[in-house]
C-alpha cells in the first residue's frame, strides 16, 4: 500500500508492503531519514519520538498505515533553533543517541508551556531515556531554551507565533 | 524490522562522514578562546542536534545486505548437527555461515583467545553465536536464521560461581596479603556478606556496523567500538587476512560504558561481506544487545573489618567472588582491580584478600564503567559504616581517621604519591580524602520542604503516600578508582598533529584513533591543540586504523593518554616551527605517549606498584523511603570529586552526573536477572535504567589537586562517581530504615520483608 504523509514539511510517499510496518522503520529504512533513532522498538526509551499531527509519539509504536494524510515532524522539522542551541550550550548532548527524541519532546513541552518548572520538565521528559547525562544538563537546557524563546518572543512578538509552530530548517 | 524499499537503488549517506564535519563550523570558538579549561561547543554537537550525525546504525551502502546472528537458546549444550539447507533456500538469502566457514583462527578475545567466532560444537552461554546469515533485508535474514536447524544435546549448565571455584573453573585467583590479621586484638569487628547483581551498560546506541569488501580481497569496517586497534588485532587472524588488508574506522558511537570493548558484530559482518562480495550491515535490536555484549560482574563478597579503640582500622579480610560467565573477556583485569582496591582509600596494615573470577555458564562479564572497583566499593563502604556505628563514630569521622594521605601505602604496597609532598594539614601529610570529606560541611543536607507535592515523594504520581510512612535518610560513599591500565600493561596512545595554512587561516589537523563515545574527547583534543598552538581552527580527522593505536576509551584514560599524546605532538610541532615557516609548507609531528610503568601484582601476596593514578570521589545521598511500601526516592546527591585539573567544565560535570546516575541505577533498580543461565529481562521494559524522574538534583564540588605526573595535572574522572554514588544511596536507605541491606540493587521487598504478612 502507498501511504502519503507530510514529513518535516515535505510531501512523502512510502510504499509499504507489510501492514505492521512501524513509522520508525519507514522513516529510517524505507525513506533513508536517519535522524530519528532506533534504540529499543518497544516504546520504552523515547529515542524515536516524533510529532504526529503535533502530538509526541514513539514512532516505533505507530503503524505507518495509520499515517495516511498526516503530518510527521522529526528532529529535523520539529525543533526550534533556540532549543538546539540550548542543548549545545548547556552540555546536554553527550553520545547524542537520545538527543533527537529528547529535542522533539522538549519542543512539544515548550510549545505547551513557555516557562516550565522542574517537576513539569521531569514529567514531560520521563519517557525519554538518557544513559549519559544523568539529565541534569538536559533540565538546564530546557530552562535556557525557554528563556531564549521568551526573549525572542519579547523582541519580535509578531514572529513568536511562527516560532511557536516550530517550523525550522537546520 | 526494516526492509529497504530498494536495496540496490540509490541509498543516502553512502560514506560515513568523518567527525570533522562540524569542527570548522559552529564548533570553532573565537580565536584565543576554546582552550583547556573552557567549555566550547562540542565539534559533534551541531550534527547531533539536527539529526545528521552518522551513528553506526545509520550506515548505508549501495547494494548493501543485512547480517543477522543465530544464537544459542541454551546456556550449555553440545551441537550434534547444523542444517542450513532450508535457510539457504529462501529467496534473498546470500550466505549462511557456521564455524566451518571461519576463514582463519577460530577464537578471539581481548586478553585470552577463548571465545569462538561461531560455536565449535558446544555452546557455553545463552546467546552464544552459532551461525550468521546475510540477506537483502533484515526481515529475510531473521526468517532464514529461524530456519537453521540446530540439533542440541542439552547439558547441565554450571551457574553457581561457588560450584565453579570448587571444580577449579576460574579465570583468575588473586590474593593480597599484608601483615598478620589473625594476630590482632580488635575493639570492634564487623563481618557481613554482600551481593551485587549483574549490571548492564545499556548504551542507547545498539551494537552496529558495516563491512565493505575491497578490490584487493580485504575489507573495510565501520563500527562503533571503544578500541579500534584491539579490534584489528583480534579480527585479522580470524579472517585469515594480513592486518594491512583491513581498514577499520570508528562509526558514530551511541554510548559505550565498557559494552564496546569486546567484539560484537565485527568478525561476523566481515565474514559475510567477504563471502558475498557485498557490503553487509549488522545491527542488534535491544533484546540481542542484552545478550550480545558482556556485563558487569555480579559479585558475592564476605568482608570482615576490625578496628582498635582509637577508631583506626586494624585489619580487613575479604573473600571476593566475581562471576565471569562463560568466556574470559577482561575478567582477569577486573579481578586485579577488585583485589588491589578491595579496601578502598583507607590505611590498614593487616590484610587478607582472596579474589576470584569464576568461569560459569552465565552470560560473559567484562568491562563496565568502574571495572572491578564498583563491587568492592559497595562492600567496603558498607563495612566502614557498620564499623563506625559499632565504634560510636560518625561515618565521616571514622573515614577521616583512616583516610590515606600523601605517602600512605595501599594494601598492595603502592605508595600514594600523586599529591604535593610539601603540603601539610595540621602538621600531617596532605590527605585529599580527609579534605574532601570536610567540604560537605559547606553544603547542607536539603531540608524537608513544607507541603510537598506527591511527585516529590516515593511512589510519585502513583499517589501511594501523602507523606505518611516516609522517612528521610542520609549516607556517604567514597570511591577509589585506578586510572589507565594497570599491572604492567604497555599502555600508550599515539597522536599526529599537522599545522598548515588553509585559506589564510592557520589550521591544526589532529589525527588519533581514540573513540569519542560521548564523553567529549573530540572537544578535548581540539581544546589542547588551541591551547598549545594558538591556531585559528582545529580539524579532527577520522578515528581509524590509519592512525597509531590510542588504546581504549576506557579506564578513565583518554584525557590522560590521548590528551597527553596530542599535547606532546603539539609541543613537537611548536618546536619545529621555531626554525620553519608555515609559508614553506605544513609542519607535522607524531608522538607516542606512555604513562609511568606499572608492576604486576605478586601472585601470592598481591604486592606491587600496580596502578598508574588513583582518583577519588565522595558522594552524600539523601533519600526518602516509604517504609511501608519499600519505595525509595533519592532526593539529593551531592558529590565532591578530585579531578586534578578541570579540562572542560561542562564535559566534566556531564561525566560526574552520568556516572552518578549509573551508580544510582545499580543501587536501586538495575539488574540482569538470570535463571539457570537464562536471561529473563532483556528489554528496557524489564531492565530499568534511571529516568529523569528517578534522578535528583546533583550538586557538585570539584577539587583540583594536581597530579604532577599527569598532563596538565589531570585525573581521570569518568568512573569514580559510578563507584561512590551506589554505597552512598544504600547508606542513606539504611539510615532511613535501620535495615542492614547487604544486597544491591535494593528492591522494595528487601525493605518490607521484615514487616511480615499483614492481616
Amino acid at each position: 500500500m502507498k501511504v502519503e504523509m507530510r514529513i518535516d514539511g515535505e510531501a512523502a510517499v512510502a510504499d509499504v508492503d507489510r501492514p505492521g510496518e512501524s513509522l520508525l522503520s519507514t522513516l529510517r529504512d524505507r525513506l533513508g531519514l536517519y535522524g530519528t533513532k532506533n534504540a529499543c522498538e518497544q516504546g520504552e526509551c523515547g529515542s524515536c519520538t516524533v510529532l504526529l499531527d503535533g502530538d509526541p509519539v514513539c514512532s516505533c509504536l505507530v503503524a505507518t498505515a495509520q499515517c495516511e494524510g498526516r503530518e510527521v515532524k522529526t528532529v529535523v522539522g520539529a525543533v526550534p533553533r533556540p532549543v538546539r542551541d540550548a542543548f549545545i550550550a548547556c552540555g546536554a548532548v553527550q553520545c547524542g543517541f537520545c538527543t533527537p527524541g529528547l529535542l522533539v519532546s522538549v519542543a512539544d513541552l515548550l510549545a505547551r508551556e513557555g516557562d516550565p518548572r522542574d517537576p513539569v520538565i521531569r514529567e514531560a521528559l520521563a519517557g525519554n531515556l538518557c544513559r549519559c547525562t544523568g539529565y541534569e544538563k538536559i533540565i538546564d537546557a530546557v530552562h535556557a531554551a525557554a528563556e531564549a524563546m521568551a526573549d525572542e518572543a519579547h523582541r519580535a512578538p509578531a514572529r513568536s507565533r511562527a516560532a511557536g509552530s516550530t517550523e525550522e530548517t537546520p | 524490522m526494516p526492509e529497504p524499499a530498494n536495496p540496490t537503488g540509490p541509498a543516502p549517506a553512502m560514506t560515513p562522514t568523518p567527525p570533522t564535519r562540524a569542527a570548522g563550523g559552529v564548533g570553532t570558538p573565537p580565536l584565543g578562546t576554546g582552550g583547556v579549561g573552557s567549555s566550547p561547543a562540542r565539534p559533534d554537537a551541531e550534527a547531533k542536534v539536527n539529526g545528521a550525525f552518522d551513528y553506526a546504525s545509520d550506515l548505508s551502502f549501495p547494494g548493501m545486505l543485512w547480517g543477522h546472528t543465530l544464537r544459542s537458546p541454551h546456556p550449555r549444550a553440545r551441537i550434534r548437527s547444523i542444517d542450513t539447507t532450508a535457510a539457504q533456500a529462501i529467496p534473498g538469502v546470500e550466505a549462511v555461515l557456521t564455524a566451518a566457514d571461519v576463514p582463519g583462527k577460530l577464537h578471539y578475545g581481548l586478553i585470552e583467545d577463548d571465545q569462538p567466532v561461531l560455536s565449535l560444537g558446544e555452546v557455553n552461554y545463552q546467546g552464544e553465536p552459532v551461525a550468521i546469515v546475510a540477506a537483502g533485508s533484515l526481515d529475510v535474514a531473521r526468517r532464514a536464521a529461524e530456519l537453521i536447524e540446530v540439533d542440541y544435546e542439552l547439558l547441565e549448565p554450571r551457574c553457581d560461581p561457588e560450584d565453579a571455584l570448587e571444580a577449579g573453573s576460574f579465570f583468575r585467583y588473586q590474593p593480597v596479603r599484608l601483615g598478620d590479621p589473625d594476630a590482632q586484638v580488635p575493639a570492634a569487628v564487623v563481618a557481613r556478606e554482600y551481593v551485587v547483581g549483574m549490571q548492564d551498560q545499556a548504551p542507547l546506541g545498539p551494537e552496529s556496523g558495516a563491512a565493505v569488501p575491497t578490490a584487493d580481497g580485504g575489507v573495510e569496517l565501520y563500527v562503533a567500538t571503544q578500541w579500534v586497534h584491539s579490534d584489528l588485532e583480534q579480527i585479522a587472524p580470524c579472517l585469515g587476512l594480513e592486518p594491512d588488508r583491513i581498514h577499520i574506522a570508528i562509526a558514530g558511537i551511541g554510548g559505550a560504558f565498557g559494552a564496546r570493548e569486546d567484539l560484537s558484530v565485527q568478525v561476523h559482518m566481515a565474514m559475510l561481506a567477504l563471502a558475498t562480495g557485498r557490503p553487509v550491515k549488522m545491527m542488534y535490536d535491544r533484546a540481542e544487545s542484552f545478550v550480545g555484549h558482556v556485563h558487569r560482574h555480579p559479585a558475592r563478597m564476605r568482608y570482615e573489618h576490625a578496628a582498635d579503640a582509637d577508631g583506626k582500622l586494624l585489619y580487613v579480610k575479604a573473600r571476593i567472588v566475581l562471576d565471569g560467565g562463560a568466556y574470559a573477556s577482561t575478567t582477569e583485569a577486573v579481578v586485579g582491580n577488585a583485589a588491589s582496591l578491595a579496601v578502598g582509600p583507607y590505611e590498614v596494615e593487616h590484610v587478607s584478600v582472596d579474589a576470584w573470577g569464576a568461569r560459569t555458564n552465565n552470560p560473559p562479564c567484562g568491562a563496565m564503567r568502574g571495572f572491578g572497583g564498583v563491587q568492592t566499593c559497595f562492600a567496603y563502604e558498607s563495612q566502614m559504616d557498620a564499623l563506625a556505628e559499632a565504634l560510636g563514630l560518625s561515618p565521616v569521622e571514622f573515614r577521616r581517621r583512616n583516610a590515606v594521605a600523601q605517602g600512605s601505602k595501599l594494601i598492595t604496597g603502592q605508595i600514594v604519591d600523586a599529591y604535593d609532598p610539601e603540603r601539610a594539614d595540621d602538621g600531617r601529610p596532605f590527605s585529599p580524602l580527609a579534605d574532601m570529606l570536610g567540604r560537605f560541611k559547606e553544603i547542607p543536607v536539603p531540608a524537608v520542604p513544607a507541603g510537598r507535592d506527591i511527585v516529590d515523594l516515593p511512589g510519585g504520581t502513583g499517589n501511594t503516600t501523602h507523606g505518611e510512612g516516609v522517612r528521610r535518610g542520609v549516607g556517604y560513599g567514597v570511591g577509589l578508582k585506578n586510572v589507565c591500565y594497570s599491572e604492567g600493561f604497555d599502555d600508550y596512545s599515539t597522536a599526529s598533529v599537522r599545522v598548515e595554512r588553509v585559506d589564510g587561516q592557520t589550521v591544526a589537523f589532529v589525527h588519533t584513533a581514540a573513540a569519542e563515545v560521548g564523553q567529549g574527547h573530540w572537544s578535548l583534543q581540539a581544546q589542547i591543540a588551541r591551547t598549545e598552538l594558538g591556531v585559528d581552527r582545529v580539524e579532527l580527522l577520522p578515528n581509524d586504523t590509519k592512525a597509531g593505536s590510542a588504546g581504549s576509551s576506557s579506564a578513565s584514560r583518554q584525557s590522560y593518554m590521548t590528551g597527553g599524546a596530542v599535547k606532546a605532538a603539539c609541543e613537537a610541532v611548536r618546536e619545529l616551527l621555531r626554525d620553519r615557516d608555515l609559508a614553506d609548507g605544513p609542519v607535522e609531528a607524531t608522538r607516542v605517549f606512555r604513562h609511568r610503568e606499572t608492576k604486576p601484582m605478586d601472585p601470592v601476596t598481591g604486592q606491587g606498584e600496580s596502578h598508574v593514578q588513583l582518583a577519588l570521589c565522595v558522594h552524600r545521598a539523601t533519600v526518602d523511603v516509604d517504609i511501608e511500601l519499600g519505595l525509595v526516592k533519592v532526593v539529593d546527591l551531592t558529590c565532591v570529586q578530585d579531578v586534578g585539573k578541570i579540562m572542560n567544565p561542562a564535559a566534566l560535570e556531564g561525566q560526574i552526573h552520568g556516572g552518578t546516575a549509573q551508580g544510582l541505577g545499580l543501587a536501586v533498580m538495575e539488574e540482569m536477572i538470570t535463571e539457570q543461565g537464562r536471561v529473563r529481562n532483556a528489554s528496557f521494559t524489564d531492565y530499568l535504567i534511571p529516568t529523569i524522574l528517578d534522578m535528583p538534583p546533583m550538586r557538585l564540588r570539584i577539587v583540583e589537586n594536581a597530579d604532577p605526573e599527569a598532563p596538565y595535572g589531570l585525573r581521570g574522572a569518568g568512573e569514580p562517581p559510578t563507584l561512590s554514588s551506589t554505597p552512598a544511596i544504600v547508606a542513606a536507605i539504611r539510615d532511613a530504615t535501620g535495615l542492614a541491606l547487604t544486597q544491591i540493587p535494593v528492591r522494595p521487598e528487601h525493605l518490607t520483608a521484615h514487616l511480615g504478612r499483614q492481616p
